[in-house]
């Protein structure tokens, strides 16, 4: 109780060092891991000359751009969206259309980063209305459903779109000419595509922690946590909601673009159901709400999946040759383990769940939930609402 | 005194039941008006077709005159309504500041602090919740709440749904306390209340609602000494 008054006293200087916040602000005490993450990250590609090591990461980056803009539908605004690999698709197909041999059209790769997270946010609108008055469950079938029709759409208007072919030869990135600089094609080196991809990720990071702090994010919340009541304080739960969709479908633009240029075709298959469940678990399991909690998610799925499920197998096989046991050497076990891949990652799935049912790093409000009120971040910022 | 809210005739369906039929009051200003009656009788609907959460499929709802029938919740509030809806629906995963911080949600002025004062000289209690979530705090605390979120928008009109409901007798004291003390700064209050005898002690006048009727009006005195209203609300 005294710790509660003392901080009641000193709550006009909280407000006011918490409104002074940049963009780039972190706590004093966090600055230090933060920055030799991102020197690490920087210097990895240097350090680790072997492509496929970096073109691993780099991928990884394509889920945690994913997944940072569903968590704003999800997460923040409380909406579940069972379809986001629809806007992935759109993303890549905009990206696609507007940058390949299909049409003969070339746009700046640069440029078209905008474009599809436009044309994305669109049919995040295009979504959202219909789907304005629905929640919880029934807003998921909508999604879902919009989820199945955006590939099927795309495997049919084969005119566009190519059909089940999909769109093959993709621009890659360039970096222009200017003032001696010759230009630079990113061609087929990951190293480029890891750079890009961690500019864009900072990029989303900082816009969304914006986001989050702003006007919109506290209308985002409170439509989460109760439309009514932030309908009676004066929120505009259409616009709001609609933003939710629009803002998070956009991130899935970019996520499109880079996805498109770097595979160099894109196929209506990969935007598969799998991809939105996927996206969500990585939402849900990290931490909904919480940016960092979602980046670790991201990973975590992604590592599972991309890497842990892929070695297993080998792992296993070597396990029981150094072992040399008689019987074992007659059983396949690491063909067991790679049928049960997806029996594995389900397991893995629920113990996460079970052990860290609020994310592997809850939201501060959820956070909250547990301390009581003793968080630095719940404090709200009054000024930054008028 | 002229009327700062006027209700012409308002009806409002839920899907095919009509919930109220032809409703018309009015609020002068600087009142506290009460509107009584059984469960079920239109009381929060009356409230909800004013602030726009329930809209009125007939009639005219006017705010100084002007009508603001058809126009959204979030306008409404603009137009210096303030709802605190029934069953408190504080956002209780949230701290009692950020509730607070959303009530001024419409604010654009930056005067937020001094309508922040004036709830935490209200409600000291809330002072020393600040930082606590809104499902942690105890019923009382929490209509405390709905209650401050509504007047940080600052409202000229503050609607208040049931404050009452499943108090200690001690905080309803407090709350109905709270109600004239807002009345006294200048608040005009429209006040929906079970608890008639309570609601008729603050209010300036009363209307009695039944069955989506309007069935009585009159000063809270000719209220409390009719016959009717004593059997059926006051049990005497």
């Amino acid at each position: 109780m005294s710790k509660n008054s003392a901080r009641g006293s000193s709550k006009l200087a909280g407000v006011r060092r918490i409104s002074g916040r940049g963009i780039l602000a972190f706590s004093r005490e966090r600055k230090i891991p933060y920055l030799l993450l991102g020197i690490g990250l920087i210097i990895f590609p240097i350090v680790d000359t072997y492509t496929p090591n970096v073109d691993f990461v780099g991928d990884a980056g394509r889920w945690i751009l994913l997944a940072l803009g569903l968590n704003i539908v999800v997460g923040y605004a409380g909406l579940l969206d069972l379809g986001y690999a629809a806007f992935f698709a759109i993303g890549s197909y905009t990206f696609a259309i507007l940058a390949s041999p299909q049409f003969g059209i070339h746009i700046s790769f640069w440029l078209l980063l905008l474009v599809a997270a436009f044309v994305a946010a669109m049919f995040g609108v295009l979504l959202g209305a219909p789907t304005l008055r629905l929640r919880g469950d029934y807003l998921a079938i909508v999604t879902l459903g919009f989820g199945e029709i955006v590939p099927r759409v795309i495997r049919n208007a084969s005119k566009f779109t190519g059909g089940v072919n999909g769109i093959v030869g993709t621009d890659q990135p360039m970096i222009p000419a200017f003032l001696g600089f010759h230009g630079y094609s990113f061609g087929l080196n990951p190293v480029p595509y890891y750079y890009l991809m961690l500019v864009i990720i900072v990029i989303t990071i900082l816009l969304i922690r914006n986001l989050r702090n702003s006007r919109l994010g506290r209308a985002w919340m409170a439509v989460r946590e109760d439309e009514v009541a932030a309908a009676a304080t004066g929120i505009n739960t259409v616009t709001t909601k609609l933003l939710a969709f629009a803002l998070g479908a956009s991130f899935s633009g970019f996520a499109g673009s880079y996805y498109a240029s770097k595979l160099f075709i894109v196929t209506p298959e990969t935007f598969s159901f799998v991809v939105s469940v996927t996206v969500l678990l990585m939402v849900v399991l990290g931490g909904m709400g919480n940016i960092r909690g979602v980046i670790v998610g991201a990973l975590v799925i992604y590592a599972i999946q991309a890497y842990v499920l892929v070695q297993l197998p080998g792992w296993i096989a070597s396990a029981t040759q150094a072992l040399d046991i008689g019987f074992l050497n007659n059983v396949d076990i690491s063909g067991y383990v790679q049928r049960s891949s997806i029996l594995i990652f389900g397991v893995i799935l629920v113990v996460i769940m079970l052990l860290r049912p609020q994310g592997l790093i809850p939201s501060a409000q959820r956070k909250v939930e547990l301390e009581l009120g003793t968080t630095e971040e719940a404090v709200s910022d009054l000024r930054g609402s008028a | 005194m002229s009327a700062i809210l006027e209700l012409e005739r308002i009806d409002v369906y839920y899907g095919r039941i009509q919930a109220l039929r032809a409703v018309s009051l009015h609020v002068d200003e600087g009142e506290i008006v009460t509107l009584i009656g059984a469960n079920g009788a239109g009381k929060t609907t009356t409230l909800r077709a004013i602030s726009g959460l329930t809209p009125a499929s007939g009639g005219q709802v006017r705010l100084r005159g002007e009508g603001v029938t058809h126009l959204q919740a979030e306008d409404i509030v603009v137009k210096g309504v303030g709802h605190a809806p029934e069953g408190r629906r504080i956002f209780s995963r949230m701290t009692v500041m950020e509730n607070l911080a959303l009530g001024a949600y419409i604010r654009r002025d930056g005067a937020t602090r001094a309508d922040l004062d004036r709830v935490f000289s209200l409600f000291p209690r809330l002072k020393e919740r600040q930082r606590q979530l809104g499902g942690t705090l105890s019923g009382g605390e929490q209509q405390m709440l709905c209650i401050g979120r509504a007047l940080m928008s600052r409202p000229k009109v503050l609607l208040l749904d049931e404050p009452s409901l499943g108090l200690a007798p001690l905080m309803v004291d407090t709350i109905f306390q709270v109600i004239r003390d807002i009345n006294q700064e200048g608040t005009t209050v429209l006040l929906v209340e079970q608890n008639a005898l309570k609601a008729l002690g603050v209010a300036n006048r009363g209307y009695v609602l039944e069955t989506g009727r309007i069935v009585k009006e009159g000063t809270s005195r000719a209220l409390m000494d009719s016959p009717d209203v004593q059997r059926a609300y006051l049990g005497i």
